[in-house]
């Protein structure tokens, strides 16, 4: 089980109602799936908010970064840096930067 | 003394604008769900601290929010939005056809009578029920099946908008769709046939009479007298003297009979409402003044109602959910802008003040009296 960290961008945590940075246990290989399905499932208010609930796809105007790599187009499986897994560094779910 | 609470939604959050029966004084909460868009929210009439909010954003999606204390707090509730079975097609922007998707909640109309019950129109234009307070939601499918392969977005999307929930009949609901139409069930939502006999759109269809495609922007009815609807079309101010079955326009002397809300009087049913915008390309009012005009014989004889509305230089807009009347007496009425300002007129109409100047956008204004 691997405590690792990911810092949500503005709007989920007003939704989640947390402050800072979320820690999360992570059982077995930490892919970017597996972060994300243990998200919401401490977090179920964020189901829908960051993939699509049925499809499970990224929504489009979220990213998701990681050890100044993008890993928004990244297939659920791929397994996160090993300093995002120990919990070194987080994982950052942003929302999309809004150009203009 | 009464209480009137005017919930206004805007493009950065939601408002509670809370005033005693003289309509004078107000108290301003908010912004609830700061930076998020708030298409709509409405109260119960059933029970008042029961109310709806549609919360969305470009970047996370679709939230439903429920508050049973009159918005002082707020939990989120259910917000899967499925389309029922194999959702098929409508006709895309190139004419094919193209997979229904949801988007949004425009607009949430609570049961009459069950607090519990409350509907949600979406885009792509879908009508949907939640028998639980919001928690779980089902299709009402049969909607689509009015031709639904035909409806075709507008520029501002293909959104259900208006949700009429016919108070002497719980089996009849009219609901109207951007570049769609009317449409009425008779029984409670299985079936639905479209009404649209009368409008004409020569500018934005190819056959002016057709059966399903007109732009309607909103349609109102009084409680009294459920089988007579009005409407604002893209152009046009039409009226219904039987349920929809077929329209005649009402536009008369208005100055340009293009623009988006409508509403009723609380007590006298032939005394409607709208806000005329110079066209569909320039969407703010004619000569950059911000009339209201009232008609009081439901129709083609028109008054403007301007005082205490900007009367030079003003270049707003009304959208189409952003008019409510209260049902004290005399009936007052709001409206918000996209400028951010809401004007409350205490005397149906006669005079104005703002009551805030400087929200965001406002998309959406409703009114609860309270005891």
């Amino acid at each position: 089980m691997s405590t690792m960290r990911v810092a949500l961008p503005y709007h989920l945590r007003t939704l989640a109602q947390v402050a800072g940075e979320v820690r999360l246990e992570v059982g077995g290989p930490v892919t970017l799936g597996a972060v994300l399905d243990a998200l919401e499932s401490r977090y179920p208010v964020l189901r829908g908010t960051i993939r699509d609930p049925l499809t499970l796809q990224r929504r489009l105007l979220v990213r998701f970064f990681a050890c100044k790599e993008d890993f928004s187009n990244e297939t659920p499986d791929v397994k996160l840096p090993e300093a995002v897994a120990n919990g070194v560094e987080p994982l950052l779910i942003v929302g999309a930067i809004a150009g203009g | 003394m009464s209480v009137i609470r005017v919930l206004v939604g805007t493009r950065k959050g939601a408002f509670i604008l809370t005033g005693d029966g003289s309509r004078k004084q107000w108290e301003v909460s908010g912004p609830h769900f700061a930076g998020w868009e708030i298409y709509h929210l409405k109260g119960s009439p059933a029970d008042p601290n029961r109310l709806y909010a549609s919360q969305s954003s470009g970047w996370f999606g679709q939230m439903i929010q429920r508050s049973s204390d009159g918005g002082k707090t707020w939990e989120a509730v259910g917000k899967d939005f499925k389309y029922e079975g194999t959702p098929g097609t409508h006709k895309w922007y190139d004419g094919t056809q193209h997979p229904w998707e949801f988007k949004r909640i425009w607009h949430l109309e609570p049961s009459l009578t069950n607090p519990d019950s409350v509907y949600a129109g979406a885009e792509d234009a879908a009508l949907f029920h939640s028998k639980d307070g919001g928690g779980s939601w089902e299709e009402l499918p049969g909607l689509r099946s009015a031709k639904g392969h035909l409806w075709q977005p507008g520029a501002g999307g293909m959104g259900l908008h208006t949700i009429l929930l016919d108070p002497a009949n719980p089996k009849r609901i009219f609901v109207a769709i951007s570049a769609a139409g009317v449409f009425r069930t008779d029984d409670g939502g299985t079936t639905w046939q479209p009404i649209n006999r009368g409008l004409k759109s020569a500018f934005e269809l190819p056959d002016p009479d057709a059966e399903v495609g007109h732009c309607v922007h909103r349609i109102a009815l009084h409680r009294s007298r459920p089988g007579v609807l009005f409407m604002q079309k893209h152009w046009d101010v039409m009226r219904s003297d039987n349920a929809g079955e077929s329209w005649h326009e009402v536009s008369g002397n208005l100055p340009s009979d293009f623009g988006f809300p409508i509403d009723v009087h609380a007590h006298e049913p032939d005394t409607i409402y709208v806000v005329p915008i110079k066209s569909d390309s320039e969407h703010f009012p004619p000569d950059g003044k911000l009339r209201v005009y009232r008609s009081r014989t439901g129709g083609n004889e028109w008054e403007a109602l301007t005082k205490g509305l900007p009367q030079k230089d003003c270049y707003v807009n009304v959208l189409r959910d952003a008019m409510a009347v209260d049902s004290l007496e005399p009936c007052g009425l709001y409206f918000g802008t996209t400028g951010g300002q809401v004007y409350a007129s205490a005397d149906s109409g006669e005079s104005w003040n703002a009551i805030v100047r400087d929200l965001p956008a406002v998309l959406s204004v409703e009114v609860q009296t309270l005891p």
